[in-house]
């Protein structure tokens, strides 16, 4: 099940374009901010695009949306697209990041300094 | 599959695996020019080696771009490095670089959105990428630290000289560190947080 993709350079846009279908800039894709949390809800879908298989898979355990794209060498942007396509087919769940309004609370802060003074 | 000469699927490696538990992360961008040490810091204190997102460049984009030899290119790809670190088993903190010349602030838009705040690392032999930097940050409102990366042979001056050159408010914190050293990076870390902390009880003046 060899994708089209292999002898295109990498991130090529045409590449990008067959991976993505062509979309951007959806409503779904603006709400996954690069630190959103991914976690697989199911099993892949048989048949499945292998970037949707490949989303899946690897997020067993909650990856992140910076982490997926790294893993699977695509822009961020382009990985948004493939993750609303997921969400849409609950296929994965999405665990928004803490919303720092204007200022994070300081609740938050703490729990976060705690955690780096024990590194 | 084929993922780039790859016998394993991709993804993250067992040991780099989050808890199921993990239910939210928060992010800080380390920013400054290239060479200052930004993947340095993030790798010191990252739990996994550090990871590379990549965006594209628009078209848009490539007017303000002057690097020589880019000729008319009309697709650029910018690497931002990130790493991670667990702070509960609840909480994750991801730390990300960014590359601070303004050719490449169009990245700054999903990035800075939610960040807790941002850390200027700074290299005293370079320091007019900060200064646009700093102005940058100020303008969106995004709280950050300085950093100055203590490079060996680098030129030292004294914290409060640094300050006027960067024309950096009082309030700002500014720190030296060394950005290869864990415990070092985590300080600058540690002053951006309790400066976040601070500004909670005081609102920033203005």
């Amino acid at each position: 099940m060899s994708g089209p993709a292999q002898d295109w350079e990498e991130n090529s846009p045409e590449r990008l374009y067959v991976i993505t279908g062509g979309r951007s800039g959806t409503s779904e894709q603006d709400a996954l901010d690069l630190v959103t949390l991914v976690v697989s809800r199911s099993e892949p879908q048989p048949g499945a695009q292998p970037e949707h298989t490949a989303i899946v898979r690897m997020c067993h355990y909650p990856l992140s949306v910076a982490e997926i794209s790294a893993y699977l060498r695509l822009p961020a942007s382009a990985v948004t697209v493939l993750l609303a396509d997921l969400l849409a087919d609950g296929r994965v769940e999405a665990r928004a990041p803490i919303p720092a309004a204007s200022l994070p609370d300081a609740e938050l802060l703490e729990a976060v300094m705690h955690g780096l003074q024990r590194l | 599959m084929d993922f780039k000469g790859s016998d394993t699927l991709p993804g993250p490696r067992c040991e780099d695996a989050l808890p199921s538990s993990a239910a939210a992360a928060v992010k800080i961008v380390v920013v400054g020019g290239f060479g200052v040490g930004k993947t340095t810091l993030v790798g010191s204190v990252s739990e996994i080696r550090p990871l590379t997102t990549e965006e594209t460049m628009t078209r848009a984009g490539v007017g303000v771009d002057d690097v020589a030899g880019v000729e008319r290119k009309t697709e650029t790809t910018v690497a931002m490095d990130f790493g991670r670190i667990s702070i509960d088993e609840r909480l994750v903190l991801y730390l990300f670089g960014t590359p601070g010349q303004e050719r490449f602030w169009f990245l700054w838009n999903g990035l800075f959105d939610g960040a807790l705040g941002a850390v200027v690392l700074v290299d005293t032999r370079r320091l007019e990428v900060s200064f646009d930097v700093i102005g940058r940050l100020e303008d969106r409102g995004v709280p950050f630290v300085v950093a100055v990366n203590t490079f060996p042979g680098a030129p030292r001056y004294p914290v409060e000289e640094l300050r006027t050159a960067l024309d950096l408010p009082d309030y700002v914190p500014l720190v030296e560190c060394d950005a290869r050293d864990r415990s070092s990076s985590r300080d600058v870390l540690m002053a951006l947080m309790r400066y976040l902390h601070s500004l909670t009880v005081t609102p920033e003046p203005q």
